[in-house]
């Protein structure tokens, strides 16, 4: 995890974003100390009547009031009433890859070009000025997976940001993850943009490409390691199988959206073969191999939760399923994706009430909090950064005057690297406009 | 997705909810069970929220025949009635959904023509449809199923009780009123525009309406002349050729339709109004009508309802200044405000949508309630007969295990006129009347998505 992260940070710097382009750096924050809230650790349960100090962007300080010392000069937050927690955090978004669905000038969800494009990195497109994120951000939500749209068997990397700052700020890391799919959507059958069928066409060519394209990686390391032993200059870069030699190596995640049972199990048998670092997503209909995917022993992002049954399945088979894969020891995520509104991270800001959801339907309220918060941020190589209430963690942290799974809860303040964060969005701003 | 249609029943999931009986008329509740319903029930112990005078903690409901006949602290029901402990359960009038496109297998939109009054909904509805089956697992009881919004004006509404489980005719809702379905904006443009037909403007998408209204003046026009030398007995009058078109066109503009239009941009709903009065007809209600909040006063003066989402934007340009606290702010500005799905997603879980109401603006939970019972009910033209718990008022009532408000909860029982067809309870579906197979239904259920393009 600590080598990936490594890479990560190199991947970062060598993005070289012109600063002067982009929003300004957000001030150094100070001691501030929250005071009196009912704090929800995630790591460490709940403390009532805590105190939390945040000082140069990180937690100092956790515990009961008793037990915490206010530092001299820090910024007293009273929060007698308020529930305290980590910022949420979105296993699958696509922030600053989209802002109005229908317009398509306006989207970079994905190159539909050819199925496989893991040299597609989401950090060369993303938008950090998006309408979207503070939308979301208004609701708890902190921190978020970036992912390209799902039409490709490999549509690329994906980002881990924070939702404030400025864009180098915001990004966190770039090429965190490899984005892969299987299924029906993949294929590339009658109809697709509109043509005839091409290859792959169907569920096996799309297999067959996966596992010719994993071999061809394999035999573009040989040839580049041995390339390099001979300091042969000549050798000519492929940035598609450079993108994939991490991933080969299972250095880094793979997140392999799949939604049916049997394409599971053909897909994993896959993954697999190759020793892909493996973490499943979607899986909404899968409910007759729930031990089977228990036994993958690989965590499992779950989404949306509002996915419809298959035909004559009960009512309250997808809105189950944290249950059903937490209760079988599995590590599992939920995702912001309202299988209702717009597919796309407009609905981001709705990730606490799909868990809220799913605690209704029998997942055990802290794993349902975890779903959202340090089980994302392990899956991710942010486990020791990010998630929870503790001490060195990231200061990202939020406020509301209630419980923060359900609906009727109003967020109050969130703070990003111990920065509080205005609370407004475009959609605030017309609120106030019009209230006048 | 889910194209596989796999008989499949998953184990029971028991809940913590008990039946009893005060006398050993017990009834038995069987799925797929056929009998009739008993004539008195009682629901005793339950936060009863009305949606039309407020919370009862506790309160009782006595339903008699299928209609409510008593609710209050307490109530005066025979000894012989059924007794349901609702103790630590919540009572809510059924879930009323406005704008529904489900179990129309993906025949949303006639989209041929811009105008298609004559098409009636009802002639798609299918009664098998899984979509039914997961709105009413939701506690929805009512349903408005609408045209899409390809038209300018679409076709005819039904209404449905969702009786699932019986057959067509015994879902239709008993004399509900017509509504005809207009849309405006971006869908029309995008239809038409991308054949290069009229209309591809906003401009078209209005003229096209003002065309069809002028038809129809004539066609009333010549139908008038025609009685009117009958009225006189002449003889040798020869009656104009009936046209469904026109006939349709001119029951709107004798208001013997509700007008039920799909418009997000709040100079379109201005823009419709004028029209309306021009052609002399109302408008029953806007629906999604996301910018309501810029003009929500000068509509609330016609009296003009609004169906609108809780928190859908940025899906399209009209809907870029969507926000969240549309309703709340249309409601304090004088309009009256329901919540609705277009979606056989959120059909499901309309209670939590309404839930949001009280974080996005601060709605009284009376105020949230009724924003998915009695005011759909009043745009579909029932809420005379659902929509409340009120005596006289149809047994449509949901019970839930939590505040209904509240993410955590679901439907424990459905009722609807007094008879159970949902209880969560029950191994398999949970359905008590619906036997043999399911259809899926087609598409998404928003006529955003299914616009016939």
């Amino acid at each position: 995890m600590i080598k990936a992260l490594a890479q990560v940070t190199i991947t970062v710097t060598c993005l070289a974003i012109p600063a002067a382009l982009l929003a300004a750096d957000t001030p150094t924050p100070k001691t501030i100390a929250i005071v009196g809230g009912k704090l929800l650790t995630v790591s460490h349960g709940a403390i009532e009547n805590g105190v939390l100090i945040l000082a140069d962007g990180k937690i100092a300080a956790v515990g009961a009031a008793a037990e915490v010392k206010i530092p001299k000069g820090a910024q007293i937050v009273d929060a007698k009433g308020l529930t305290v927690y980590p910022g949420l955090i979105d296993p699958e978004s696509n922030f600053g890859l989209t802002e109005i669905s229908a317009d398509a000038m306006s989207n970079d969800l994905e190159e539909r070009s050819d199925e496989i494009m893991p040299h597609m990195h989401v950090a060369d497109a993303f938008h950090s000025e998006t309408e979207l994120i503070p939308v979301a951000r208004l609701n708890g939500i902190t921190n978020a997976v970036v992912a390209p749209a799902s039409d490709d068997s490999i549509a690329g990397q994906d980002i881990f940001i924070q939702l404030y700052g400025s864009r180098q700020q915001m990004m966190l890391a770039a090429d965190v993850a490899l984005a892969m799919n299987y299924g029906a959507e993949q294929r590339r059958s009658n109809g697709f943009r509109g043509g005839h069928a091409t290859y792959p066409s169907t569920r096996m060519g799309l297999i067959t490409e996966l596992r010719q394209t994993f071999l061809d990686t394999q035999d573009y390391i040989a040839k580049r390691d041995a390339a390099a032993k001979k300091s042969d200059a000549a050798f000519k870069r492929d940035l598609k199988f450079e993108a994939l030699i991490p991933y080969l190596k299972g250095e880094r995640p793979v997140v392999i959206g799949v939604y049916e049972s049997y394409d599971v199990e053909t897909i994993m048998k896959l993954a697999q073969e190759f020793h892909l670092k493996i973490i499943l997503n979607h899986v909404t209909q899968t409910q007759e191999i729930l031990d089977e995917i228990a036994a993958y022993k690989v965590p499992v992002i779950i989404g949306s939760i509002y996915d419809a049954p298959r035909a004559n399945e009960r009512y309250d088979s997808v809105y189950t399923l944290p249950a059903e894969l937490a209760k079988r020891g599995v590590k599992i995520a939920i995702s912001s994706a309202d299988g209702g509104g717009p597919a796309s991270s407009h609905s981001a800001r709705n990730l606490p009430y799909a868990a809220g959801f799913a605690v209704g339907y029998g997942l055990p309220y802290d794993d349902a909090l975890k779903a959202i918060t340090l089980n994302v941020a392990e899956m991710f190589g942010f486990g020791d950064k990010l998630g929870s209430l503790d001490v060195g963690k990231m200061a990202n942290v939020v406020l509301a005057n209630g419980d923060p799974l359900d609906v009727r809860t109003d967020v109050k303040q969130v703070y990003i690297q111990g920065v509080a964060v205005p609370m407004v969005s475009r959609q605030t701003q017309l609120r106030d406009e019009y209230s006048k | 997705m889910g194209l596989r249609r796999s008989l499949r029943t998953p184990p029971s999931r028991l809940l913590p909810f008990v039946l009893i009986a005060a006398s050993a008329t017990i009834v038995p509740i069987l799925a797929h069970a056929q009998q009739s319903p008993p004539t008195d029930i009682v629901f005793r112990g339950a936060t009863v929220m009305t949606a039309s005078h407020g919370t009862l903690s506790p309160g009782a409901v006595w339903v008699h025949a299928g209609k409510i006949a008593g609710v209050g602290a307490t109530v005066s029901a025979p000894d012989s009635a059924t007794v349901v402990d609702a103790t630590g359960l919540w009572l809510t009038p059924g879930i009323i959904d406005p704008h529904s496109h489900s179990a129309l297998d993906g025949d949303v939109n006639e989209a041929t023509s811009p105008v298609t009054p004559s098409m009636h909904m009802i002639d798609a509805f299918d009664n098998r449809s899984a979509d039914l089956y997961r709105a009413l697992a939701g506690g929805v009881t009512t349903e408005l199923l609408l045209h899409g919004s390809a038209n300018m004006i679409g076709g005819q509404a039904v209404v449905i009780k969702n009786k699932f489980g019986l057959d067509r005719d015994a879902m239709l809702f008993p004399n509900a009123p017509g509504s005809i379905k207009f849309a405006s904006g971006e869908n029309p443009k995008r239809v038409y525009g991308s054949r290069d037909q009229l209309p591809s403007t906003r401009m078209g998408n209005f003229e096209v309406m003002r065309m069809a209204f002028e038809d129809a003046k004539h066609y009333i026009a010549d139908w008038d002349a025609y009685d009117a030398k009958v009225k006189k007995g002449d003889k040798d009058a020869v009656a104009p050729k009936r046209d469904l078109k026109l006939e349709a066109l001119a029951d709107v503009l004798r208001g013997k339709l509700y007008v039920q239009i799909h418009c997000y941009r709040a100079d379109e709903f201005l823009t419709e109004e004028a029209i309306a009065k021009e052609y002399g007809y109302k408008i029953r209600a806007f629906h999604h009508a996301l910018e309501m909040y810029k003009v929500g006063p000068q509509i609330a003066a016609d009296g003009t309802a609004i169906a609108t989402f809780t928190d859908w934007w940025g899906f399209k340009d009209e809907a870029w200044d969507a926000i969240p606290w549309n309703a709340v702010m249309s409601m304090r500005q004088g309009v009256r405000v329901a919540l609705k799905s277009d979606s056989d997603d959120h059909i499901r879980r309309l209670n939590v949508e309404a839930g949001k109401m009280i974080h996005y603006g601060g709605a009284t939970e009376d105020e949230a309630v009724r924003m998915v019972t009695l005011n759909p009910a009043w745009i579909i033209g029932v809420d005379d007969r659902t929509g409340s718990i009120d005596v006289g008022k149809d047994a449509d009532l949901v019970l839930w295990n939590h505040d209904p408000l509240s993410t955590y909860a679901h439907a424990m029982k459905v009722y609807i006129d007094g008879d159970l067809f949902f209880d969560a309870s029950l191994p398999g579906w949970g359905t008590t009347h619906f036997t043999g197979v399911m259809h899926e239904g087609g598409g998404f259920g928003s006529d955003d998505e299914e616009d016939g393009q």
